[in-house]
């Protein structure tokens, strides 16, 4: 089984991330390495093995729906770079 | 010109009323001040934990259960990674290959489409198929100005269900009326008030044409950003024309139709283009660490007595037990508490027909209410006290005019049926020898008459009990009276 290759710069873009050439390089062949193990992985027979959502075997963690009390709103904005008012400010979006 | 059918999927997204949000225990509110409702967890703060909140579990799968809908043994959430500002951790946490529910379907009732479409339904008793249901968590709202944009993130993790239909719509109408049917379910079930006006209810439209004849379907555009009933006919009329329009090579700017989302615009009445299949978001789902799965089967047990009977199951009942029309059962099924006074009404008159008690309530009762833009909720008069009324007027006690000024009263003033009837002196006379004594007094000084009933004239004995009413200072049971005049005239 070969490696994927893998568009480096398209999943740098996906992730906001800019990378230098040499980061990209290494970034690359670090995640090759990953998809090197999944190979791995997949040469395991699996067939007698029920497929699982989560890597233990815990069920239904929840709570009640019960509601508390939130933060002020001065305790919601105290770490926010910019705001306006009663709100979080931020650059123009357009969508 | 080839004739084209129009296909349509809905994705809506409904809110559920739970108290605290999906992940956290913040209140769920509409209309607080901004920034008021947040915490580590709905802010996206690093290392805040989410937890899951029962409530809008069962909320979903109840929703599953009026809508026939099956659930996987074990259901988990994923991450979909997009940035977005009013998505402060940067992913939403909802549910991708093991949703609360799959498959399903929405009814459509009658009553439910636009007014306008209701005499001609191409599809009568049509059920929409629906894909699946998944639970996840609602964003913050963004505000954009002129140079800068603000964000509350009150809403941000609300819980909300999307609700996924088949593409098996067919016009802006059967969309119409799939929104007010799903409303109906959901506010039956007492999971949601799905209002669109309140952005408790919102839905992405996908949409395509393709000429008749055709197999597969048209290129599918999604609309997004409609906001009311009103305006999603208008953004799927706009849409269709524009898209049929492109087919036919008349669209002024167009030239083909791409896959790609677009932005409806209810003051321009048209749509634009928000981006393309090329640009789709790239959302690199994956099962989120932080959340564990849960087993449905003891959750769905819990359930199933809550299932409440849905609108339409109400009306075939009211139709078959109590002899309504279709129309006056589905007024009365279109909300719970009125389907439950008149259950309540029917009970306290035996000796009426549901027929003549959901005349009273639609005809009297809604009508009052309706004038003064209130609900069966804001109604002070009691179910059991206007049975009692119908029961009266049904029964010969008073007549029904004398019941509508009885009703009056009640209306405003509260009170029993039977004590306005005696304070109004309305009780009837219904003593057969006090009655036949008048009747006799009558016959003494109308030959003529009683000539002409003999004649045949079964008219004239309506003179008789019009003399009698007259005699009797109203207060004479008009059905007793025209018997005992036929009686002693005709033998």
């Amino acid at each position: 089984m070969s490696t994927p290759t893998i568009d480096i710069h398209r999943i740098a873009t996906l992730s906001r991330l800019k990378l230098t050439d040499a980061e990209a390089d290494q970034y690359a062949s670090q995640l090759g390495k990953i998809l090197d193990y999944v190979n791995v992985l997949e040469k395991h027979d699996l067939s007698g093995v029920e497929p699982s959502a989560h890597a233990r075997p815990v069920f239904d963690v929840w709570r009640e729906d019960v509601a508390m009390p939130s933060f002020s709103c001065e305790e919601a904005l105290a770490n926010a770079p910019r705001k306006s008012g009663d709100q979080f400010m931020i650059g123009k979006v357009v969508e | 010109m080839p004739k084209y059918i129009v296909t349509i999927g809905l994705e809506v997204h409904a809110q559920l009323n739970t108290k605290s949000k999906m992940f956290c225990t913040c209140a769920v509110g509409y209309g607080g001040e901004p920034n008021t409702q947040t915490c580590p967890v709905c802010l996206g703060l690093p290392g805040a934990l989410p937890v899951l909140n029962l409530g809008a579990i069962e909320k979903t799968v109840l929703t599953g259960l009026m809508l026939n809908c099956r659930t996987p043994e074990i259901s988990k959430w994923d991450r979909k990674n997009y940035f977005y500002p009013d998505m402060p951790k940067n992913y939403q946490t909802t549910q991708m290959d093991l949703p609360l529910c799959l498959g399903g379907g929405v009814p459509l009732y009658d009553f439910a489409y636009p007014k306008d479409a209701q005499k001609s339904i191409a599809n009568p008793g049509k059920v929409v198929n629906l894909t699946r249901i998944h639970l996840e968590e609602d964003v913050g709202k963004s505000t954009h100005h002129d140079k800068f944009t603000t964000l509350d993130f009150n809403r941000a993790g609300t819980p909300l269900m999307e609700i996924v239909s088949e593409p098996e719509l067919d016009s802006a109408e059967e969309v119409v009326a799939y929104l007010n049917s799903l409303r109906q379910i959901l506010i039956y079930g007492g999971v949601g008030d799905a209002d669109m006006e309140k952005g408790q209810m919102r839905a992405d439209v996908n949409i395509s044409v393709r000429p008749e004849g055709q197999k597969e379907l048209g290129t599918k555009i999604e609309l997004k950003n409609i906001n009311s009933m009103s305006a999603i006919r208008r953004a799927i009329k706009a849409e269709t024309e524009r898209q049929i329009d492109v087919l036919e090579g008349r669209h002024p700017t167009d030239r083909v139709l791409i896959q790609s989302t677009r932005r409806w615009d209810d003051d321009l009445g048209e749509t634009t283009l928000m981006r393309s299949k090329e640009d789709a978001h790239d959302y690199r789902y994956f099962p989120c660490p932080d959340l564990i799965p849960v087993q449905t089967a003891p959750i769905i047990e819990r359930m199933k007595p809550l299932r409440p009977e849905l609108p339409h199951e109400k009306c075939a009942r009211f139709e078959a037990d109590f002899g309504l029309t279709p129309y006056d059962a589905n007024v009365l099924a279109s909300e719970q508490a009125l389907a439950s006074y008149f259950e309540q009404a029917v009970s306290a008159a035996p000796h009426v027909t549901g027929k003549k008690l959901a005349n009273w309530i639609i005809n009297e009762l809604l009508g009052r209410l309706n004038e003064a833009g209130h609900g069966i909720a804001d109604c002070t008069l009691p179910a059991g006290s206007l049975g009692e009324l119908v029961e009266l007027v049904e029964t010969g006690k008073i007549s029904n005019n004398q019941g509508k000024e009885v009703f009056a009263e009640m209306y405003t003033n509260g009170g029993k049926a039977a004590d306005i009837v005696k304070a109004k002196g309305f009780e009837q006379v219904s003593d057969t020898g006090a009655l036949e004594a008048i009747v006799d007094q009558i016959i003494a000084g109308a030959a003529e008459k009683v000539a002409e009933v003999k004649g045949g004239n079964e008219k004239a004995l309506n003179w008789f009990t019009g003399q009698a009413m007259k005699l009797s200072g109203g207060k004479a049971n008009p059905k007793l009276v025209t018997e005992i005049v036929r009686k002693k005239v005709l033998g």
